[in-house]
Protein backbone atom coordinates (compact mmCIF):
# COMPACT_ATOMS: atom_id res chain seq x y z
CA UNK A 1 0.00 0.00 0.00
CA UNK A 2 1.00 3.37 -0.97
CA UNK A 3 1.02 6.45 1.47
CA UNK A 4 1.80 10.41 1.07
CA UNK A 5 1.85 12.13 4.33
CA UNK A 6 0.52 15.48 4.23
CA UNK A 7 2.25 17.41 7.03
CA UNK A 8 5.44 16.16 7.93
CA UNK A 9 8.52 18.59 9.24
CA UNK A 10 11.26 16.60 7.27
CA UNK A 11 13.89 19.32 8.05
CA UNK A 12 14.00 18.08 12.04
CA UNK A 13 14.73 14.09 11.13
CA UNK A 14 16.88 11.63 9.87
CA UNK A 15 17.52 10.84 7.38
CA UNK A 16 17.39 7.07 8.69
CA UNK A 17 13.58 8.64 8.82
CA UNK A 18 13.62 9.09 5.26
CA UNK A 19 14.38 5.29 4.40
CA UNK A 20 11.97 4.32 7.84
CA UNK A 21 9.30 5.62 5.69
CA UNK A 22 10.16 4.83 2.31
CA UNK A 23 9.97 0.81 3.89
CA UNK A 24 6.63 1.82 4.97
CA UNK A 25 5.52 2.91 1.76
CA UNK A 26 5.33 6.00 1.49
CA UNK A 27 6.12 7.63 -2.02
CA UNK A 28 5.61 11.35 -1.46
CA UNK A 29 5.67 13.54 1.26
CA UNK A 30 4.40 17.36 2.22
CA UNK A 31 6.30 19.29 4.60
CA UNK A 32 4.83 23.22 5.28
CA UNK A 33 7.45 25.50 6.56
CA UNK A 34 7.04 25.93 10.50
CA UNK A 35 8.50 26.90 13.40
CA UNK A 36 12.01 25.90 14.64
CA UNK A 37 11.39 25.95 17.75
CA UNK A 38 13.42 29.36 18.47
CA UNK A 39 12.35 32.86 16.57
CA UNK A 40 14.65 33.45 13.38
CA UNK A 41 15.60 36.70 11.83
CA UNK A 42 14.24 37.49 8.16
CA UNK A 43 17.73 35.82 6.79
CA UNK A 44 17.72 32.62 8.58
CA UNK A 45 13.87 32.36 7.16
CA UNK A 46 15.43 32.63 3.27
CA UNK A 47 18.08 29.82 4.42
CA UNK A 48 15.13 27.74 5.71
CA UNK A 49 13.04 28.39 2.42
CA UNK A 50 16.23 27.34 0.34
CA UNK A 51 16.80 24.43 2.71
CA UNK A 52 12.86 23.57 2.14
CA UNK A 53 13.16 23.85 -1.68
CA UNK A 54 16.63 22.64 -2.41
CA UNK A 55 18.05 20.10 0.43
CA UNK A 56 14.98 18.15 0.83
CA UNK A 57 13.92 17.30 -2.38
CA UNK A 58 17.10 15.51 -2.69
CA UNK A 59 17.40 13.74 0.03
CA UNK A 60 13.65 12.54 -0.59
CA UNK A 61 14.58 11.43 -3.26
CA UNK A 62 17.65 8.73 -2.39
CA UNK A 63 14.69 7.33 -0.90
CA UNK A 64 12.49 7.24 -4.05
CA UNK A 65 9.97 9.95 -1.90
CA UNK A 66 9.00 13.05 -3.85
CA UNK A 67 9.40 16.07 -1.09
CA UNK A 68 7.14 19.12 -1.42
CA UNK A 69 6.45 22.05 0.50
CA UNK A 70 4.52 24.68 1.39
CA UNK A 71 6.37 28.24 2.27
CA UNK A 72 5.05 30.80 4.65
CA UNK A 73 5.93 32.47 8.12
CA UNK A 74 4.32 30.45 10.34
CA UNK A 75 1.91 31.71 13.23
CA UNK A 76 4.13 31.25 16.25
CA UNK A 77 6.70 34.42 14.56
CA UNK A 78 3.62 36.40 13.06
CA UNK A 79 3.86 38.38 16.55
CA UNK A 80 6.21 40.76 15.14
CA UNK A 81 4.91 42.87 12.48
CA UNK A 82 7.58 44.56 11.28
CA UNK A 83 10.04 41.24 11.17
CA UNK A 84 6.61 39.61 9.46
CA UNK A 85 6.53 42.24 6.27
CA UNK A 86 10.06 41.76 5.88
CA UNK A 87 9.67 38.04 5.52
CA UNK A 88 6.66 38.06 3.71
CA UNK A 89 8.45 39.87 0.90
CA UNK A 90 10.35 36.98 0.39
CA UNK A 91 8.21 34.75 -0.08
CA UNK A 92 6.96 34.97 -3.54
CA UNK A 93 10.41 34.11 -5.00
CA UNK A 94 10.23 30.76 -3.43
CA UNK A 95 6.24 30.26 -5.00
CA UNK A 96 7.33 29.60 -8.10
CA UNK A 97 10.31 26.81 -7.11
CA UNK A 98 9.19 23.66 -8.97
CA UNK A 99 8.38 21.78 -5.36
CA UNK A 100 6.46 24.33 -3.95
CA UNK A 101 2.87 23.73 -3.76
CA UNK A 102 1.33 26.72 -2.01
CA UNK A 103 1.18 28.72 0.85
CA UNK A 104 1.25 27.17 5.02
CA UNK A 105 1.19 26.06 7.07
CA UNK A 106 -0.19 29.98 7.81
CA UNK A 107 -3.11 30.46 10.69
CA UNK A 108 -3.81 31.23 13.96
CA UNK A 109 -1.73 29.88 17.22
CA UNK A 110 -2.67 31.85 20.30
CA UNK A 111 -5.27 33.59 18.35
CA UNK A 112 -3.85 37.27 18.66
CA UNK A 113 -4.86 40.08 16.74
CA UNK A 114 -1.44 40.39 15.17
CA UNK A 115 -1.57 36.61 14.30
CA UNK A 116 -4.90 37.15 12.42
CA UNK A 117 -3.43 39.98 10.33
CA UNK A 118 -0.63 38.02 9.45
CA UNK A 119 -3.17 35.34 8.53
CA UNK A 120 -4.79 37.24 6.41
CA UNK A 121 -1.46 38.77 4.67
CA UNK A 122 -0.39 35.34 3.49
CA UNK A 123 -4.20 34.35 1.86
CA UNK A 124 -3.98 37.93 0.15
CA UNK A 125 -1.01 36.78 -1.50
CA UNK A 126 -1.97 33.31 -1.99
CA UNK A 127 -4.57 35.61 -4.32
CA UNK A 128 -2.43 38.24 -5.20
CA UNK A 129 0.76 36.11 -6.60
CA UNK A 130 -1.23 33.35 -8.25
CA UNK A 131 -1.36 35.02 -12.00
CA UNK A 132 2.44 35.68 -11.76
CA UNK A 133 3.51 32.24 -10.18
CA UNK A 134 1.20 29.55 -10.86
CA UNK A 135 2.34 26.58 -12.37
CA UNK A 136 2.02 25.80 -16.17
CA UNK A 137 -1.34 24.39 -16.75
CA UNK A 138 -2.92 25.35 -13.73
CA UNK A 139 -6.42 26.21 -13.07
CA UNK A 140 -7.75 28.05 -10.07
CA UNK A 141 -7.73 31.74 -8.88
CA UNK A 142 -5.24 31.54 -6.07
CA UNK A 143 -2.45 29.13 -4.81
CA UNK A 144 -3.37 26.13 -2.74
CA UNK A 145 -3.44 27.23 1.00
CA UNK A 146 -2.38 25.09 4.26
CA UNK A 147 -3.82 26.21 7.26
CA UNK A 148 -2.63 24.88 10.94
CA UNK A 149 -5.33 25.23 13.51
CA UNK A 150 -4.55 26.29 17.38
CA UNK A 151 -4.12 23.77 19.68
CA UNK A 152 -5.57 22.02 22.91
CA UNK A 153 -8.55 25.04 24.70
CA UNK A 154 -7.07 27.69 21.60
CA UNK A 155 -8.37 25.07 18.77
CA UNK A 156 -12.60 25.62 18.51
CA UNK A 157 -11.99 29.54 18.89
CA UNK A 158 -8.98 29.81 16.47
CA UNK A 159 -10.87 27.37 13.92
CA UNK A 160 -14.03 29.09 13.82
CA UNK A 161 -11.93 32.83 13.64
CA UNK A 162 -9.72 31.00 10.52
CA UNK A 163 -13.36 30.22 9.29
CA UNK A 164 -14.84 33.71 9.44
CA UNK A 165 -11.57 35.36 7.71
CA UNK A 166 -11.57 32.73 5.43
CA UNK A 167 -15.75 33.96 5.00
CA UNK A 168 -14.51 37.70 4.20
CA UNK A 169 -12.55 37.06 1.22
CA UNK A 170 -15.87 35.73 -0.33
CA UNK A 171 -15.79 34.36 -3.68
CA UNK A 172 -11.75 35.12 -3.84
CA UNK A 173 -11.52 31.85 -1.65
CA UNK A 174 -11.99 28.52 -3.71
CA UNK A 175 -12.84 26.49 -0.86
CA UNK A 176 -11.99 22.83 -2.47
CA UNK A 177 -8.01 24.84 -2.45
CA UNK A 178 -7.83 25.37 0.78
CA UNK A 179 -6.41 22.63 3.73
CA UNK A 180 -7.19 22.79 6.92
CA UNK A 181 -5.21 21.05 9.67
CA UNK A 182 -4.75 19.39 13.03
CA UNK A 183 -8.89 19.29 13.23
CA UNK A 184 -10.67 17.18 16.35
CA UNK A 185 -14.03 15.94 17.28
CA UNK A 186 -14.94 19.52 17.93
CA UNK A 187 -13.93 21.20 14.53
CA UNK A 188 -14.27 18.90 12.18
CA UNK A 189 -17.74 19.29 11.15
CA UNK A 190 -17.25 23.29 11.22
CA UNK A 191 -14.86 22.63 8.68
CA UNK A 192 -15.79 19.74 6.42
CA UNK A 193 -19.65 21.57 6.39
CA UNK A 194 -17.84 24.81 4.82
CA UNK A 195 -16.54 22.85 2.27
CA UNK A 196 -13.07 23.13 3.05
CA UNK A 197 -10.62 19.66 3.38
CA UNK A 198 -9.46 18.21 6.65
CA UNK A 199 -6.15 17.11 8.03
CA UNK A 200 -6.09 15.04 11.31
CA UNK A 201 -3.05 15.39 13.11
CA UNK A 202 -1.52 12.26 15.23
CA UNK A 203 0.80 13.65 17.65
CA UNK A 204 1.55 12.56 21.12
CA UNK A 205 -0.98 14.26 24.24
CA UNK A 206 -1.85 17.36 22.35
CA UNK A 207 -3.61 15.93 19.08
CA UNK A 208 -5.47 13.07 18.00
CA UNK A 209 -4.49 9.32 18.52
CA UNK A 210 -4.96 6.88 15.95
CA UNK A 211 -7.96 4.86 17.41
CA UNK A 212 -10.09 8.98 16.96
CA UNK A 213 -8.38 9.63 14.43
CA UNK A 214 -10.84 6.14 13.08
CA UNK A 215 -13.48 7.13 15.47
CA UNK A 216 -13.69 10.62 13.19
CA UNK A 217 -13.52 8.44 10.07
CA UNK A 218 -16.45 6.80 10.39
CA UNK A 219 -18.28 9.26 11.63
CA UNK A 220 -17.49 12.06 9.50
CA UNK A 221 -16.78 10.16 6.23
CA UNK A 222 -13.08 10.07 4.23
CA UNK A 223 -14.36 12.24 1.89
CA UNK A 224 -12.11 15.39 1.53
CA UNK A 225 -10.10 14.14 4.84
CA UNK A 226 -6.43 13.11 5.60
CA UNK A 227 -4.00 11.63 8.04
CA UNK A 228 -0.42 13.01 8.87
CA UNK A 229 1.76 12.03 11.69
CA UNK A 230 3.05 16.13 11.48
CA UNK A 231 6.34 14.71 12.80
CA UNK A 232 8.65 17.48 13.42
CA UNK A 233 11.65 18.36 16.14
CA UNK A 234 9.22 17.49 18.84
CA UNK A 235 8.28 14.01 20.29
CA UNK A 236 6.23 12.55 17.42
CA UNK A 237 6.64 9.73 15.06
CA UNK A 238 6.15 9.63 11.25
CA UNK A 239 4.55 6.16 11.34
CA UNK A 240 1.58 7.52 13.49
CA UNK A 241 0.28 8.00 9.74
CA UNK A 242 0.15 4.17 9.16
CA UNK A 243 -0.62 3.30 12.82
CA UNK A 244 -3.88 4.93 11.77
CA UNK A 245 -3.81 2.66 8.89
CA UNK A 246 -3.36 -0.03 10.64
CA UNK A 247 -6.26 0.72 13.41
CA UNK A 248 -8.84 1.41 10.11
CA UNK A 249 -7.63 -1.79 8.75
CA UNK A 250 -7.86 -3.71 12.28
CA UNK A 251 -11.55 -2.53 12.14
CA UNK A 252 -12.32 -3.75 8.99
CA UNK A 253 -12.46 -1.05 6.72
CA UNK A 254 -12.42 -1.60 2.94
CA UNK A 255 -9.04 -0.81 1.09
CA UNK A 256 -10.56 1.58 -1.02
CA UNK A 257 -11.29 3.69 2.13
CA UNK A 258 -7.89 3.49 3.38
CA UNK A 259 -6.48 4.18 -0.61
CA UNK A 260 -9.12 7.13 -0.01
CA UNK A 261 -7.72 8.64 3.20
CA UNK A 262 -3.99 7.51 2.92
CA UNK A 263 -3.07 8.56 -0.59
CA UNK A 264 -5.90 9.67 -2.66
CA UNK A 265 -7.12 12.23 -0.62
CA UNK A 266 -3.40 13.95 -0.61
CA UNK A 267 -2.96 13.53 -4.12
CA UNK A 268 -6.09 14.66 -5.36
CA UNK A 269 -5.52 17.93 -3.27
CA UNK A 270 -2.29 18.46 -3.78
CA UNK A 271 -2.93 16.77 -7.19
CA UNK A 272 -5.02 20.40 -8.29
CA UNK A 273 -1.16 22.11 -8.33
CA UNK A 274 0.38 20.47 -11.45
CA UNK A 275 3.46 20.47 -9.77
CA UNK A 276 2.59 17.46 -7.61
CA UNK A 277 3.12 14.12 -9.50
CA UNK A 278 1.55 11.12 -7.89
CA UNK A 279 -1.98 10.50 -9.47
CA UNK A 280 -5.50 8.92 -7.75
CA UNK A 281 -5.07 5.41 -8.12
CA UNK A 282 -8.09 2.86 -8.44
CA UNK A 283 -8.78 -0.52 -6.43
CA UNK A 284 -9.17 -3.42 -8.95
CA UNK A 285 -9.75 -6.69 -8.09
CA UNK A 286 -8.69 -9.61 -10.80
CA UNK A 287 -10.54 -12.59 -11.24
CA UNK A 288 -8.43 -14.65 -12.78
CA UNK B 1 -24.28 9.44 10.80
CA UNK B 2 -22.68 7.89 8.39
CA UNK B 3 -20.71 4.76 9.46
CA UNK B 4 -18.13 3.11 7.31
CA UNK B 5 -16.96 -0.09 7.74
CA UNK B 6 -18.50 -2.09 5.19
CA UNK B 7 -20.06 -4.97 8.19
CA UNK B 8 -20.34 -2.59 11.36
CA UNK B 9 -18.68 -4.39 14.22
CA UNK B 10 -21.43 -5.40 17.12
CA UNK B 11 -21.24 -3.50 20.45
CA UNK B 12 -20.03 -6.56 22.05
CA UNK B 13 -17.36 -7.00 19.26
CA UNK B 14 -15.98 -3.10 19.97
CA UNK B 15 -16.28 -3.49 23.71
CA UNK B 16 -13.98 -6.93 23.33
CA UNK B 17 -11.62 -4.83 21.67
CA UNK B 18 -11.07 -1.79 23.90
CA UNK B 19 -11.96 -2.86 27.21
CA UNK B 20 -8.52 -3.76 28.43
CA UNK B 21 -7.42 -0.56 26.36
CA UNK B 22 -10.26 1.81 28.50
CA UNK B 23 -9.55 -0.10 31.80
CA UNK B 24 -5.66 0.46 31.28
CA UNK B 25 -6.34 4.32 30.71
CA UNK B 26 -9.35 4.76 33.84
CA UNK B 27 -6.25 3.58 36.60
CA UNK B 28 -3.61 5.78 35.18
CA UNK B 29 -6.12 8.80 35.19
CA UNK B 30 -7.10 7.19 39.29
CA UNK B 31 -2.50 7.37 39.43
CA UNK B 32 -2.57 11.03 38.46
CA UNK B 33 -4.92 11.87 40.36
CA UNK B 34 -3.85 10.17 43.36
CA UNK B 35 -0.29 11.55 42.87
CA UNK B 36 -1.65 15.18 42.93
CA UNK B 37 -3.43 13.76 46.28
CA UNK B 38 -0.10 12.24 47.74
CA UNK B 39 1.89 15.18 47.12
CA UNK B 40 2.47 18.32 49.57
CA UNK B 41 0.05 21.65 49.76
CA UNK B 42 -2.55 19.81 48.41
CA UNK B 43 -4.27 22.78 49.48
CA UNK B 44 -2.59 24.87 46.50
CA UNK B 45 -4.85 23.34 43.74
CA UNK B 46 -7.96 23.44 45.97
CA UNK B 47 -10.47 25.20 43.36
CA UNK B 48 -7.87 24.68 40.55
CA UNK B 49 -10.08 24.92 36.96
CA UNK B 50 -7.76 22.01 35.75
CA UNK B 51 -9.36 20.09 38.41
CA UNK B 52 -13.00 21.36 38.14
CA UNK B 53 -11.87 20.19 34.28
CA UNK B 54 -11.74 16.62 35.28
CA UNK B 55 -14.66 16.39 37.32
CA UNK B 56 -16.95 18.00 34.77
CA UNK B 57 -15.29 16.04 32.04
CA UNK B 58 -16.10 12.80 34.46
CA UNK B 59 -19.64 13.44 34.47
CA UNK B 60 -19.62 13.76 30.79
CA UNK B 61 -17.94 10.25 30.64
CA UNK B 62 -20.98 8.78 32.63
CA UNK B 63 -23.95 10.42 30.30
CA UNK B 64 -24.91 8.62 27.17
CA UNK B 65 -23.33 8.42 23.48
CA UNK B 66 -22.07 9.03 21.34
CA UNK B 67 -20.51 12.35 21.20
CA UNK B 68 -18.49 12.05 24.95
CA UNK B 69 -14.97 13.10 23.11
CA UNK B 70 -16.74 16.06 21.23
CA UNK B 71 -17.94 17.31 24.75
CA UNK B 72 -14.72 16.94 26.56
CA UNK B 73 -13.06 18.81 23.52
CA UNK B 74 -15.88 21.63 23.67
CA UNK B 75 -15.63 21.56 27.27
CA UNK B 76 -11.65 22.04 27.12
CA UNK B 77 -12.32 25.06 24.73
CA UNK B 78 -12.19 28.83 25.62
CA UNK B 79 -14.75 30.73 24.08
ZN1 LIG C 1 3.05 21.49 11.14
Amino acid sequence: MFIIDPHCHMVSRTTADYETMALAGVVAISEPAFWAGFDRSPAGFVDYYRQLTEFEPKRAAQFGIDHYCWICLNPKEAEDLGKAKEVLAEIPKFLDKPTVLGVGEIGLNKNTPNEAKVFQQHVQMAIDTWEKSKAAGATGGHHLILIHTPHLEDKLKGTKWTLEMLKDFGSKIDHSRVLIDHVEEHTIKIVKDAGYWAGMTLYPVSKCTPQRAVDMIEMHGAERLMVNAAADWGVSDPLNTHRTMLEAKKRGHALETLMTVFYNNPARFFGQCPKFKPRPMRVEEVRE
Amino acid sequence: MKTLPEKSRSAAEVLDTYFLETRAKLIEIAANLDRVDRSPELIQVRGDMRLTFIDRALEILRGPGPSRAEQIQRLYSKE
